[in-house]
């Protein structure tokens, strides 16, 4: 049995512990908002956060998890309101849609620690999520627009 | 699939579907409720279902049926916009929901329900307007009768009702019930296009929500009470066959359930993915790797190109395109060179089936409903009516999930079958990378005659590479009797530029590699090969290439004016930074028109660099301009990532390429600012999926050429062939 918080709630599964988090949160947990896409950390699908970092959920055992904090998309908000996803919607990012939990749970990380960023500092901590359908210049769009909506609900 | 391809046929299918689309005013209704009384029992009609691709409940919101797959192209969004502009229910109300499979949903030119060849919008442009048009009349009629004024009186504004005279008003919902016992008009006029709403908008995406939390259901998000995973172990070779399997240590596997030969390999069968996962590495399998155990990518090369040097069967042929080589002035030969390419979608294949004695239930993200249902139906020994096809979302489709044999659905059931359970088949990414299907490989050799001018006088082009449609029902409709397959000659026989001596020829070779469309199909060779070449004969004649483009294109004037506010915006002629290079291309594919101008730079290691794309399009009248620059700025990024970074390949009848470390896609850091211009237009719309593929290899090559003096005739472009110290142009 192994125990951590799925988006603020303790939860134990009884999942072999080198079984990779990514299919937990699916399979066991019936999450499906976090993406399986190569199943080697090389695309970014999986992307979700430990603890506050992003990871790479197809290739982090479940071990690593045991007593920590898991946020997946379903977590980063219960109604659409943060900032990412808010200026995805404005800017209207996704095509298929499959990578985009991936994205925006990468560039929530990145606007954590650098509320301002700049094209280079998006394109450094982005290049790890792969979008088939090619929205990077959206992408790119709708971070710079959350890091003005963070502002502006700060400043409100 | 090819709009283009297919327009020839196009008349005899119109006679068709016009057929279908005439009774389907009042015969389509959406098969499950059509059991449910509608008639004389007003108090309890829980909706108003005035045809198949609508539905308005009592709570007034909207349910649009989408008869075509939401794959990212976001035809969730403009099919509604066509029903809606004359339907005019309040937008915020409106739901999408995917067809189930019933001839009612056919495509309109190719008569299957599919999702295909760029043509939603094409397609659906009247009948949806039709669709949405027919419920509005009878919800005016509803309230009319009810309020015992004549209809003509009536208007409606945002799903309501109303008769100004009166002051009366209904909303859609409070008419559910009267609407419903009445007849569908037979005449069903629709706006002029001057008084659209809706159309031309950039209305905000209906999916994006649920693609921002997590909510979107794609096929891997399917789950059914009992169901269990599955894994394939599939031959190395394409083509082979097991011998012997020793399945002892994967059953040792926690949760691994079963091993089971299938016709496609050997299927893992287990409680969840992990363990069916975990199982597959520990199978002992002895292939029969059959006669392709030899295939090797550089053999193909040379015997393509070999081939190339004697002409095949004519595709197109006019003037005297011997006699006009033989007396041009310069002639000029080039041969290039495509591989093979996976469509690699963002989400892998998979497929859930829920298998029964008497019935089979699907649950995938499809491109190709009827034919998946009727080869599904035929494994399962059923009546195709009795498989039920539920359309998920599509991780990405690109031509992948439109299989003409219906391969991941097909191998599902036959899962299926020996699962004696719901199952869900999964494919990993190397499993999709090396699983085959793709685009083939291409080598397209030209021979141009040039007068003293320096004009073309004649161009010969020879093609060699596999037929897509060979084998399936489609040759019906693409292969001439010649042998010809339009797919493979697209873009190339159909050359826009007027020079008056042409020919162009194709070799179809058989190699056991399996092929299939893959976004924007015989245009994603031609437009590279083409263009590219013109450019060559372009500074052969020493013309610059946008102006020899111009010249030869007097007679095409859509093409002409994407041509010409591409170099407008890219500022043609105008000074670059030093070391950048500035290529152009136009290609029309899927009744489309676009240009794009590429600025690049290539460092001292060969290193590629994209500054700029600008890209022109004349699709027709948009119903959604937000869309269609979305469509293009990923059409441009799916083209940079095949001329820069993909190929399949194979030795000893393997395939090299496994996962994305050798499969790279484009990432965020190599991602140009893209610009989009849409030219307005009033003619009716044409694809949007597609056509902005095909320019963007030969912008980049002609670019690095401007930037460098070195041609890129093969793909994907190799750093290795263009690294060293250069002179700076600037």
């Amino acid at each position: 049995m192994t125990s951590f918080f799925l988006n603020g709630k303790s939860v134990t599964v009884d999942d072999d512990p080198s079984t990779p988090l990514l299919w937990v949160i699916r399979d066991s947990l019936g999450l499906t908002g976090t993406k399986f896409g190569c199943g080697m950390a090389l695309c970014g699908a999986c992307t979700v956060h430990l603890d506050g970092n992003a990871i790479r959920s197809c290739v982090a055992p479940l071990s690593r998890a045991a007593g920590k904090h898991v946020t997946t998309i379903e977590g980063l908000s219960s109604d659409l309101s943060h900032p990412l996803q808010r200026a995805w919607i404005e800017v209207d990012v996704p095509q298929c849609g499959y990578c985009q939990s991936g994205q925006i749970m990468s560039a929530a990380v990145l606007l954590k620690e650098n509320p301002k960023p700049t094209d280079k500092d998006i394109d450094e901590a982005m290049s790890g999520n792969i979008c088939r359908c090619g929205t990077y210049s959206r992408i790119r769009r709708a971070i710079h627009r959350a890091a003005e909506i963070a502002v502006e609900k700060r400043a409100s | 699939m090819s709009a283009t391809s297919t327009r020839t046929h196009r008349r005899d299918f119109l006679k068709t579907s016009a057929a279908i689309g005439g009774g389907l005013c009042i015969a389509a209704y959406i098969p499950e409720l059509a059991a449910r009384p509608l008639k004389n029992q007003a108090a309890v009609v829980p909706f108003f279902i005035p045809n198949a691709f609508v539905r308005i409940a009592l709570d007034d919101s909207v349910t649009i049926i989408a008869n075509h797959s939401e794959m990212g192209q976001g035809i969730y969004t403009s099919l509604p916009m066509l029903l809606n502009e004359e339907l005019e229910a309040d937008w915020s109300k409106i739901k999408v929901e995917a067809a189930p499979v019933d001839a009612a949903y056919n495509h309109t030119v190719f008569g299957i329900q599919m999702t295909g060849g760029s043509t939603t919008t094409p397609s659906e442009w009247e009948r949806f307007r039709k669709m949405g048009a027919m419920a509005r009349l009878m919800l005016i009629d509803a309230a009319a009768q009810k309020w015992s004024v004549p209809a003509s009186e009536c208007s409606v504004e945002k799903g309501v009702v109303v008769h100004e005279a009166s002051a009366r008003k209904a909303t859609y919902g409070s008419l559910v019930a009267a609407a419903s016992q009445l007849k569908p008009p037979t005449d069903i006029p629709l706006k002029d296009p001057k008084q659209f709403t809706l159309i031309g908008k950039p209305v905000r995406r209906l999916d994006t929500p649920s693609k921002t939390n997590g909510t979107a259901q794609f096929g891997l998000d399917v789950r059914v009470p009992g169901m269990l995973f599955a894994l394939v172990a599939r031959p190395p070779v394409f083509g082979g066959k097991v011998v012997s399997f020793d399945a002892s240590e994967a059953l040792k596997i926690k949760g691994v359930r079963a091993v089971e030969q299938i016709p496609s390999g050997v299927a893992v069968i287990a409680d969840r993915f992990w363990p069916a996962k975990l199982g597959r590495e520990k199978l002992k399998i002895a292939w029969d790797d059959g006669e392709n155990a030899k295939l090797s990518t550089s053999q193909m090369l040379a015997d393509f190109s070999k081939q190339s040097a004697s002409p095949g069967t004519i595709a197109k042929k006019t003037g005297d395109p011997s006699a006009a080589l033989a007396s041009a002035a310069k002639t000029i030969t080039a041969e290039y060179d495509v591989p093979y390419l996976a469509h690699a979608m963002m989400e892998p294949l998979n497929c859930v089936v829920d298998l029964r004695a008497d019935s089979c239930e699907l649950w995938t993200g499809t491109q190709f409903e009827t034919i998946d249902r009727a080869n599904a139906a035929q494994v399962a020994g059923l009546p195709p009516e009795k498989v039920k096809v539920n359309t998920t979302l599509l991780g990405g489709g690109f031509g992948r999930r439109a299989n003409p044999a219906s391969d991941f659905v097909v191998e599902a059931v036959h899962v299926a079958k020996v699962a004696k359970a719901p199952v869900k088949v999964i494919w990993t990414r190397e499993d999709d990378l090396a699983g085959g299907w793709y685009r083939p490989m291409w080598h397209d050799r030209f021979v141009a005659g040039l007068d003293a001018a320096g004009n073309p006088t004649a161009w010969t082009h020879t093609i060699v590479g596999q037929s897509i449609t060979a084998g399936t029902a489609f040759a019906a409709y693409t292969i001439n009797k010649e042998g010809v397959d339009s797919t493979s000659v697209e873009g190339a026989a159909d050359l826009l530029y007027g020079i008056p001596n042409l020919q162009v020829d194709l070799h179809s070779p058989k190699i056991g590699v399996p092929v299939q469309w893959w976004r924007s199909v015989g245009h994603s060779h031609t437009g590279f090969s083409v263009e590219s070449f013109f450019d060559e004969v372009a500074h052969a004649g020493g013309k610059d290439p946008y102006e020899l483009r111009r010249a030869l294109l007097a007679n095409q004037p859509r093409m002409s004016a994407v041509l010409n506010l591409v170099a407008e915006k890219a500022g043609w002629g105008k000074p670059l930074p030093p070391g950048r290079g500035r290529g152009i291309a136009t290609h029309f594919s899927f009744d489309s028109y676009v240009a794009q101008v590429i600025e690049a730079s290539v460092e001292k290691d060969g290193t590629v660099r994209v500054h700029r794309v600008i890209c022109a399009v004349d699709c027709g009248r948009t119903v959604n301009p937000d869309i269609v620059k979305a469509q293009m700025e990923g059409g441009i990024i799916f083209g940079l990532t095949a001329a820069m970074k993909t190929e399949i390949t194979l030795e000893n009848g393997r395939v090299q390429q496994h996962n994305f470390y050798a499969y790279p896609m484009l990432r965020m850091f190599e991602s140009p600012e893209i610009e989009v211009h849409i030219v307005p237009s009033e003619q009716s719309p044409t694809g949007v999926g597609e056509p902005s593929v095909p320019p963007v290899a030969p912008a980049l090559a002609n670019a690095i050429f401007a930037a460098t003096g070195k041609r890129v005739r093969r793909l994907p472009i190799r750093a290795s062939d263009l690294a060293g110290e250069r002179e700076v142009k600037s």
